[in-house]
């Protein structure tokens, strides 16, 4: 082990401003245990008094070398490491990668498969979107908040418990369609938390939206004009709350988004109260759709049955000797990929998630770059919050909307 | 290729003499590391790719010439198009100029291939590691680089490795 060198104020001399070298003022740390940066994310802040200067965040807490980790392991192993990456969204995450896997080797995704996947990518994104409103709250001191999300979250999280046996952790959408068709209780539980869900916001909006504590702490407060957040790469419900229309729902259709009747919710001001109006909103039209789905999923296979790619049923083991053959094959070797390389990306709750793929003709995948909204979207929070106090910081961190998971890989 | 994609790609054959490959419907132009902030330029400011979504690089090592490629992936949201670029990297001396003055995404996703691959970017106004800590030797996603493992410990050989393990003992 290299020994570790003390961090010197002069390694930081051209992120600071001049007044800092001078002393007149002062380097605060904030984090990377700390409870309102959401993980493990510190943040050098340089401040004047209580006013902002300048902030540096420093990230990597979280870095775990998945990407590295996945070029080590078949198409089909490695997928368990996406669910671990945006721990908010692990649904969507395997598909992002599955998608991927199936644009490289160009697999076909049954109907119902496809309908399933949007049901519960949907529903992943109010779970998301949950924790989000949850935490939110909590770091304005609207401690309830927390408990009536978290307690919703929950009900979402058995449906998934339901198809998959795990709440969080899923790895339940595979390359080619789904681990196994959804159990018959599945229909009554998602329609009971359909029924269940909208009161429930307007709950929270009666707690939240009009509250004049609340707009005192967000109007106007972080504000981000569009031309800054396209420069930084800045996608999601964040761009969406400064007036671009850009979801990848609609831009690019994919998984037969196109089939259902939705609205993206847009805001001009690009303040963080914008980005709480868009989230709720969100939620309301992610409902619409899985009801859509739902009231429409096709009957059939949910996984596709070409057995170079797809592992067969374990019923068919005992009876086929091909079956045997492939099922030995592909979880031994894997399969192979061509050479070549793919990005394809969707619309996860926090805004872009592309994976970049590269086959190398081998059954490894030769690179596999995460293109994580989180990362991007957090590399603008330096220029939203100068001159803003710290305990803004603290909302428009929370309104933004990172997962450290996500960044850091 | 998409029709509106045509034209683009056809100005950056003429102008800077690059060639362009087709996969599954992704278009993957080719073009110099001298070239590639005008590129960036040209794209950004005529053909509305207001959007650097991604920006990663690739090792092909064994191979030296060239040993990388750092992909830029580019969106345009009036046009609805995507476009990536590629620039070939030799491996002695790994060295790109930096983009962050066309987009501002690139200042940490440059950072990060700095910190993975150890691609060089000139000009970059803060050429610091991004995810990995301070002290690390290496460029983990080079292929070069070890993945890593940790020796299995069984009853007889369990202090030996005990005593090379990097871990704070008591």
């Amino acid at each position: 082990m290299t020994q570790i060198e003390e961090v010197s104020l002069e390694q930081f001399k051209h992120l600071v401003s001049e007044r800092a070298l001078r002393g007149e003022t002062m380097l605060l740390n904030m984090g990377p245990q700390h409870p309102s940066t959401h993980g493990v994310l510190r943040l050098l802040l340089e401040l004047d008094g209580e006013t902002i200067v300048n902030a540096v965040p420093d990230i990597g807490y979280l870095h775990t070398g998945v990407e590295k980790n996945m070029e080590a392991k078949t198409y089909l192993k490695a997928e368990v490491m996406s669910d671990r990456l945006d721990y908010m969204n692990p649904l969507g995450n395997n598909l992002a990668y599955c998608m991927a896997v199936e644009k490289l080797v160009d697999l076909d995704v049954p109907p119902r498969a496809q309908a399933l996947r949007v049901i519960l990518v949907e529903l992943q994104r109010i779970a998301s979107h949950l924790v989000w409103i949850g935490t939110f709250g909590l770091d304005l001191a609207a401690m309830s908040m927390f408990l009536y999300a978290f307690r919703e979250r929950e009900a979402i999280l058995d449906i998934f418990e339901l198809c998959s046996g795990q709440r969080m952790m899923t790895t339940y959408i595979r390359p080619g369609g789904l681990w196994r068709d959804v159990p018959v209780e599945f229909e009554t539980a998602v329609r009971n938390f359909i029924k269940m869900f909208p009161k429930r916001i307007d709950e929270y909006e009666a707690l939240l939206t009009k509250n004049p504590v609340f707009l005192d702490r967000l109007v106007g407060i972080g504000k981000l004009d569009a031309a800054t957040a396209l420069s930084h790469g800045v996608t999601g419900p964040t761009l969406r709350a400064s007036g671009v229309n850009w979801d990848l729902r609609k831009a690019r259709p994919y998984m037969g988004y196109e089939q259902y009747d939705f609205n993206v919710p847009v805001r001009t001001e690009g303040d963080t109260y914008a980005r709480y109006l868009v989230r709720v909103q969100e939620m309301r039209e992610s409902l619409k759709i899985v009801e859509q789905a739902l009231n429409k999923l096709p009957m059939g296979p949910v996984i596709s049955a070409n057995r170079k790619f797809v592992p067969p049923p374990r019923s068919e083991l005992g009876v086929s000797m091909e079956a045997l053959i492939h099922h030995f094959k592909l979880w031994t070797e894997g399969f192979p990929a061509p050479k070549g390389s793919v990005y394809s990306a969707i619309e996860s709750p926090r805004g872009e998630l592309g994976v970049y793929l590269e086959g190398d003709g081998g059954p490894k995948p030769h690179r596999v770059h995460w293109r994580t909204p989180s990362f991007d979207n957090l590399s603008v929070l330096p220029k939203i919050v100068k001159g803003h106090l710290v305990a803004d910081l603290v909302a428009i961190l929370a309104s933004i909307d990172i997962v450290l998971g996500d960044i850091d890989r | 290729m998409d029709n509106k994609l045509e034209p683009i790609v056809k100005t950056l054959q003429e102008k800077f003499n690059a060639t362009f490959e087709e996969f599954r419907g992704e278009v993957h132009v080719f073009v110099t590391a001298e070239q590639i902030v005008e590129a960036l330029t040209l794209l950004r400011d005529k053909y509305d790719f207001e959007m650097l979504s991604a920006m990663t690089a690739s090792d092909y090592w064994p191979q030296q010439t060239p040993r990388f490629h750092v992909i830029y992936q580019l969106t345009s949201l009036v046009k609805n198009l995507s476009v990536q670029l590629r620039v070939p990297v030799n491996g002695d001396q790994p060295k790109v100029p930096t983009a962050t003055r066309v987009y501002e995404t690139a200042n940490w996703r440059e950072r990060e291939i700095f910190d993975m691959f150890g691609i060089e970017f000139e000009g970059h106004p803060d050429p610091r590691r991004i995810l990995t800590p301070e002290g690390i030797e290496g460029h983990p996603l080079r292929k070069d680089f070890p993945l890593g493992y940790e020796e299995p410990q069984f009853t007889f050989n369990f202090e030996e490795i005990d005593l090379r393990k990097p871990y704070a003992k008591e």
